[in-house]
C-alpha cells in the first residue's frame, strides 16, 4: 500500500514535467528555442484555476490552462518568428511578464479552496491489483500526458509533417529552398509547445496542489527545458526523465516528513541540483551533444527575396 | 495583411537612440489601457505611477536605492551577453555575495575595526564571483548549458539563506525571527546626504562601475575580446581570442557586480540578513541591460527607469489602490517592446496587404 501511494504521488509529480517537456521538445526539434516555458506554464496554471472557479468545472479549468497557454506563447511567436528578435531575450520575457501577469491576475483567487480534478477509473484495467490503482485510475491529464509521449513520438518520427519539422529545426535555409514553410511551422511548433506548457500549469493548479499560489511553477518550468537536453530531443526519454526528477522531489518530500535529520532546505534543493548534475553528464561530451542538438536551435531565421 | 523584414545595411544609428525610448513610451500607453481596464482613470494611475515619484527629496533617494544593484548588476550582466554568454543567475550571485559579505558582522560581530566595512563589500564581491564561477566552470569545462545552470543556482543559494537565517545564523536575541543580528554601525554602509535621505554609497558604486565598464568596452582590447567573440566566436578564435577564457571572464566580472550589490543592499537597507533581500534585482537587471541596449552608460539610465517602476508599484498601490504587482507586469512589458523595437535597428518593417501587390514590386525590381 504505502509503495502504491509513493507511485501515486510520483507520478502527479512527474506529469507536468513530462507535458511541458515534450510541447518544448517539439518546439526546438523545429528550431526555437522558447525560454518562456515557466511562463506559459505558470498562465495555464492561473487560468484554468480561474476557469474552474467561476464555471466549477474543473474541465473547463483544463481547456482554459492550454488556451492561456497556447495564446501566450503566440506573443513570443510574433517577437521571435515574426520581428525576429533575440529568442533567448524573449523567452525570458515571457517569463518574466508571465510570473507578473499571473500574480496581478490571481490575486483575487488567493486562498480560494480549489476543486479538484477527480480520476476516471478505466473499465476492467482498473481492478488489475496494484497496476490498477496506480495507472487506470487516474486523472485525464495522466492519460493525456501517456498519449502525447506516443502520439510525439509518431509524429515527428513516423509521420511526413513531423520528417518537415525536423528539417526546418535542422537546417532551415534548405527546407526553406524545399518550399516548406518555415515560418508557419515554427509557429504552430510553438503554439504545440505552449498549449502543453498551459496544460502542465492546470495540472498543478487543479491536481497536484489545487489551489491558486502565487509562483507555484516555482522552477519547473525550467526543469522542463532541462529535460529535453536530458532526453537528447526523444520523446520516450522525456518520460523516463520525468518520473526521475518526479521521483528525486517526492522522494525529498517524504524524506522531510520522516525527518531524517538533515535542514529541509537542502532536501528541497535536491532536485534542483539533480537538474545540474544531470546535464553535467548529459553534455559533457560535446561531439554526442552537437549530433543531438537540431543545428538551427535558437537562430533565427528571415527568408530571402 | 503581412509583415515583411528587409534588412538594413550595417543598421540604423537612428533607431539605435529610439528604440528604447519609444519602448518606454509603448510600455506607458499599455500601462495606461491596463489601468483602464482595472476601473482607474488612466491619467491619474500613470501620474501616481510615474511621476508622483519623483517629486519628493526622499522619494529620489528611494529611486537611488532601487537603482544602485539594478546598474550594479544590470552592467555586470551587459558584458555576458554582450559575450553570449547567458547569465540568469545574478539573483542567486546576489544572494551568495550579501551571505559572504555577511560572515564579518554576524559571525565575528565581536571585532570592531574599520576595515570591517570595506573586507565586507570586497567579500560579497568575491562570493558572487565565486558562485557566478560555478557556472563558468560547468560551462566551460562540461560543456552544460549556462542558461539553465545559473537559473537552478538561483534556487539553491534562496534555499541555503533561508537555511542560515532560520537555522546556524539566527540573531540569538531575536525573539525568533528568521533574521541575523543586526550589523554593527561600522559595518552599514553609510548615506550619501544624510540630511535628505537614506541613499547610500551603493548607487555612487554603481555609476563609477558603469563608467569603468563603458570605458573598458569601448578603449580597451578586452572590450573588443568580449564585443568579437559575442558576435562571431570563430573568427575570434582566428583572432587569437579564447573562448573559454571569455566565459570565466564574463562570468566573474558579472558574478563580483552583482555580489557587491547583494552586501551594499543587505549593509546599507536593510542591516541584517533575512530571508528575502531581494525582490527580484537579479531578474529586473535583465531588463535593465536590454533597455540600456547593453551599454554601461544606457544601463545607469534604464536602471533609473526600472528602479521607477518598483517605486510606481508602491505609490499605486497607496494612493489608487491597485496591486503593487503591476509593476512586474510594466516590467515585462517593458522587456516586449524593448526587444520588438530592437528589431527597427536592424530591419525595415513593411506592411503587405496582399500577395498580388507583392508580385507587382517584385517584377518592377
Amino acid at each position: 500500500m504505502i509503495l502504491e501511494a509513493i507511485l501515486l504521488t510520483v507520478i502527479t509529480a512527474a506529469t507536468p514535467l513530462v507535458i511541458a517537456a515534450l510541447g518544448e521538445l517539439v518546439t526546438e526539434r523545429a528550431g526555437v528555442l522558447n525560454l518562456g516555458v515557466e511562463g506559459m506554464m505558470i498562465m495555464g496554471a492561473v487560468g484554468a484555476f480561474a476557469a474552474t472557479q467561476l464555471t466549477g468545472s474543473p474541465y473547463v479549468g483544463v481547456v482554459a490552462g492550454i488556451l492561456c497557454g497556447g495564446l501566450f506563447s503566440l506573443l513570443f511567436g510574433f517577437l521571435t518568428l515574426t520581428l525576429v528578435a533575440n529568442q533567448v531575450a524573449t523567452g525570458l520575457a515571457l517569463t518574466l511578464l508571465g510570473l507578473g501577469a499571473s500574480g496581478m491576475l490571481g490575486e483575487g483567487f488567493v486562498g480560494a479552496p480549489g476543486i479538484k480534478l477527480q480520476p476516471i477509473a478505466l473499465p476492467f484495467l482498473s481492478d488489475i491489483p496494484f497496476l490498477g490503482p496506480v495507472l487506470f485510475r487516474q486523472d485525464i491529464i495522466f492519460y493525456m500526458s501517456l498519449a502525447l509521449v506516443v502520439g510525439v513520438n509518431w509524429f515527428l518520427f513516423r509521420s511526413r509533417t513531423g520528417l518537415k519539422v525536423r528539417a526546418i529545426g535542422d537546417n532551415h535555409g534548405s527546407a526553406h529552398a524545399l518550399g516548406i514553410h518555415v515560418i508557419r511551422t515554427r509557429y504552430l511548433a510553438v503554439l504545440f509547445g505552449g498549449a502543453c506548457a498551459g496544460l502542465a500549469g492546470a495540472q498543478l493548479s487543479l491536481i497536484y496542489t489545487p489551489q491558486w499560489v502565487e509562483n507555484m511553477t516555482a522552477g519547473r518550468g525550467w526543469i522542463a527545458l532541462a529535460l529535453v537536453v536530458f532526453a537528447s530531443w526523444r520523446p520516450w526519454r522525456v518520460l523516463a526523465g520525468g518520473y526521475l526528477f518526479g521521483a528525486v522531489s517526492i522522494g525529498q518530500l517524504h524524506a522531510q516528513a520522516m525527518g531524517v535529520g538533515i535542514p529541509s532546505q537542502f532536501l528541497s534543493a535536491l532536485p534542483y541540483a539533480a537538474t545540474i548534475v544531470v546535464l553535467i553528464i548529459i553534455s559533457h561530451n560535446r561531439r554526442t551533444t552537437l549530433i543531438n542538438t537540431p543545428a538551427s536551435l535558437g537562430k533565427a531565421f528571415v527568408p530571402d527575396r | 495583411m503581412r509583415i515583411e523584414l528587409e534588412k538594413r545595411p550595417g543598421g540604423s544609428r537612428l533607431f539605435s537612440f529610439l528604440s528604447p525610448l519609444l519602448a518606454t513610451l509603448l510600455t506607458v500607453v499599455f500601462g495606461g489601457i491596463m489601468f483602464w481596464l482595472l476601473g482607474k482613470d488612466p491619467v491619474d494611475a500613470l501620474y501616481s505611477f510615474f511621476i508622483e515619484p519623483l517629486l519628493e527629496v526622499w522619494s529620489l533617494h528611494e529611486l537611488a536605492i532601487k537603482a544602485g544593484p539594478l546598474i550594479l548588476i544590470g552592467v555586470g550582466l551587459s558584458v555576458c551577453y554582450r559575450s553570449n554568454n547567458w547569465n540568469i543567475g545574478a539573483e542567486g550571485q546576489f544572494i551568495v555575495g550579501a551571505i559572504a559579505g555577511s560572515i564579518l558582522p554576524v559571525v565575528f560581530f565581536e571585532w570592531h575595526s574599520p576595515l570591517v566595512l570595506p573586507l565586507m563589500l570586497v567579500m560579497g564581491a568575491i562570493g558572487g564571483a565565486l558562485y557566478a564561477g560555478v557556472v563558468a566552470l560547468l560551462k566551460a569545462h562540461f560543456n552544460t548549458n549556462e542558461i539553465l545552470t545559473s537559473l537552478m543556482l538561483v534556487y539553491m543559494a534562496q534555499l541555503f539563506l533561508d537555511w542560515l537565517v532560520r537555522g546556524p545564523w539566527r540573531n540569538p536575541q531575536g525573539m525568533n525571527f528568521p533574521e541575523t543580528r543586526t550589523f554593527a554601525p561600522e559595518a552599514v554602509l553609510p548615506p550619501i546626504m544624510e540630511a535628505s535621505g537614506r541613499a547610500h554609497w551603493s548607487f555612487v558604486f554603481a555609476i563609477v562601475a558603469a563608467f569603468l565598464v563603458w570605458f573598458m568596452m569601448r578603449f580597451t582590447l578586452k572590450g573588443f575580446e568580449v564585443t568579437v567573440l559575442g558576435q562571431s566566436a570563430r573568427a575570434g578564435r582566428f583572432a587569437g581570442f579564447s573562448s573559454r577564457r571569455m566565459i570565466w571572464f564574463s562570468m566573474l566580472l558579472s558574478g563580483a557586480l552583482a555580489g557587491f550589490a547583494g552586501i551594499a543592499e543587505v549593509s546599507g537597507s536593510i542591516g541584517h540578513l533575512q530571508p528575502t533581500i531581494s525582490p527580484g534585482y537579479g531578474f529586473t537587471a535583465i531588463i535593465v541591460a536590454f533597455l540600456g541596449r547593453l551599454n554601461p552608460l544606457g544601463i545607469i539610465a534604464s536602471g533609473l527607469v526600472l528602479a521607477l517602476t518598483y517605486l510606481g508599484g508602491e505609490a499605486a498601490q497607496l494612493s489608487i489602490g491597485v496591486s503593487d504587482k503591476v509593476t512586474r507586469v510594466f516590467q515585462g512589458l517593458l522587456l516586449f517592446f524593448v526587444l520588438s523595437c530592437d528589431t527597427l535597428i536592424h530591419y525595415r518593417i513593411r506592411l503587405v496587404l496582399d500577395r498580388a501587390r507583392n508580385l507587382i514590386d517584385g517584377g518592377a525590381k
